[in-house]
């Protein structure tokens, strides 16, 4: 049966719901969740501080560390095994670089920034969602930034390309299912991560990157609304 | 340093803290249950700043050769980077070992999961009861608030379908884990003769000894672990022990049992 209508009556070009706070872990220079449908990340930041070993530092710039974790049970069926594999390795290397290109790391020589992002529960998109958090716990650590990189899944399920895929539609088993998993710089609509399972076309991956687009300045304001009400609850605190 | 344990113990013999609490005084505790939809069970702690996460998965497996009907506790903690500054990435350290194996205890000890009841063929598939702490923000006492956690998660752990072959995580059935009993840790700390309870970041080096007491409901011990590197004599033990079980109901009624 053709994919013609979502399985949670979602418009073909609409995210799942979207929540954004930063300031969630005290302890952190900089923090945030976001949580987009049952996927939840949250992301701290700790740093600039001085890289160890010392052989690693650069004395041009800053190095960005990036740890992406999925906790034990927040798979969608058996116990994830704790720690660092393949997988995640790949994520926090794509995650560094979708990041990287907004941030002003020469003002911080020698030093390291660390970003860690861990995720209690998933649906699909956690890569992306963990983008998200880790754009605006940078921005709440008050790295200097050109810009905040929202990030977001499109996929195609048949012939219909959709907004943000879930799991049941990642494992769509009627129809086969590409999915794009892409990252943005609003101000300039540059993409700094882009990547893809499955197949498309030429012209299905040009309307991808369309709908990404769209998807990606909506997702920004969502995010700088949540940035400025901790500052705003600050001033009013005071 | 031992300048700060000097200011500490000035605030400590006016009875109170840097925060200003009393000694013995708990800070405010929070729990929320069901915060992982992936998770069979889960529960997020927490007590004044100190943010811990535990989620339990039932998983299939195969029974110990010395229990053929009976199922099995795994409990674990990772310490993640995101939660401290002093926290390192890499395999667990002797802080989050140590941490999950006295939680492990209080529970294996007092018999608190029924484990015959995880048994679906004898001598050849068994539920695992697999737990997971996570600690989100570390201000101090992170043991006592992944106890509490583990029990709130456990108390709210339901099995998903099973048709005899394959585990649909996806449908949670009615079925609650066989929790019988509720052990649930507190941790005496003492410096000089003073004793005090659930240390902030800034006050968690400061103790001599301290004690982990876990009790059941009607006040019964299940499991006991001593830290720190001076000795304690029967007299300190007693007080401490009595300490705690007058202080463990504050956690007991977070989690809905009796005050």
């Amino acid at each position: 049966m053709a994919y013609t209508k979502r399985h949670d009556n979602r418009k073909m070009d609409e995210t799942r719901p979207i929540e954004a706070k930063v300031g969630v872990i005290k302890r952190a220079h900089g923090s945030a969740y976001f949580k987009i449908g049952d996927t939840i990340a949250y992301a701290a930041v700790y740093g600039p501080r001085e890289l160890h070993p010392k052989f690693m530092q650069n004395p041009e710039r800053g190095i960005l560390r990036v740890k992406y974790n999925m906790l034990p049970f927040s798979g969608q069926g058996d116990r994830v095994r704790p720690g660092p594999n393949r997988r995640s390795k790949e994520i926090a290397l794509v995650t560094q670089h979708a990041l990287e290109p907004v941030l002003n790391l020469e003002d911080f020589p020698n030093s390291v920034v660390d970003v860690l992002i861990e995720f209690p529960q998933t649906d699909a998109g956690s890569r992306c969602a963990g983008i998200c958090a880790a754009s605006m716990a940078l921005a709440d650590a008050g790295i200097t930034m050109k810009d905040l990189v929202p990030s977001i899944g499109i996929g195609r399920v048949g012939k219909q390309m959709l907004v943000d895929l879930d799991y049941y539609e990642e494992a769509y088993e009627e129809e086969s299912v590409a999915d794009i998993p892409l990252a943005m710089i609003p101000t300039t609509e540059e993409f700094t991560l882009l990547q893809m399972d499955g197949d498309v076309t030429k012209e299905q991956l040009k309307e991808a990157l369309i709908l990404g687009k769209k998807a990606c300045h909506n997702i920004k304001k969502v995010m700088t609304t949540a940035i400025k009400q901790k500052f705003q609850e600050g001033v009013k605190k005071k | 340093m031992s300048n700060n344990i000097a200011i500490f113990n000035d605030y400590l013999s006016k009875g109170i803290r840097f925060d200003g609490r009393r000694l013995d005084e708990i800070r405010e505790v929070e729990v929320t249950t069901d915060v992982s939809k992936t998770a069979e069970g889960s529960a997020h702690v927490k007590i004044g700043d100190t943010e811990v996460m535990v989620g339990v998965k039932l998983g299939l497996g195969t029974p110990y050769p010395d229990t053929p009907n009976e199922g099995a506790l795994m409990i674990g903690a990772e310490f993640s980077p995101l939660a401290s500054p002093d926290f390192e990435s890499g395999p667990p350290g002797i802080e989050s070992i140590e941490l999950s194996r006295v939680i492990d205890r209080g529970i294996r000890e007092s018999k608190a999961i029924d484990n015959k009841k995880l048994c679906i063929t004898k001598g050849e598939k068994v539920w695992m009861v697999l737990v997971d702490i996570v600690p989100l923000n570390d201000d101090g006492n992170l043991l006592d608030a992944a106890g509490l956690g583990t029990i709130a998660a456990l108390k709210t752990t339901y099995f998903p379908e099973f048709d005899g072959v394959t585990v649909d995580y996806k449908k949670k059935t009615k079925n609650k884990l066989p929790l019988t009993k509720e052990p649930i840790p507190l941790t005496i700390y003492k410096i000089g003769d003073k004793l005090f309870v659930d240390p902030a970041i800034d006050e968690a080096d400061y103790y001599d000894a301290r004690l982990t007491v876990t009790s059941l409901e009607d006040g019964t011990i299940c499991a006991l672990q001593k830290g720190g590197i001076k000795p304690l004599t029967t007299e300190q033990i007693d007080e401490m022990v009595a300490l705690a079980l007058k202080k463990a109901p504050e956690f007991r009624k977070k989690i809905g049992g009796k005050k």
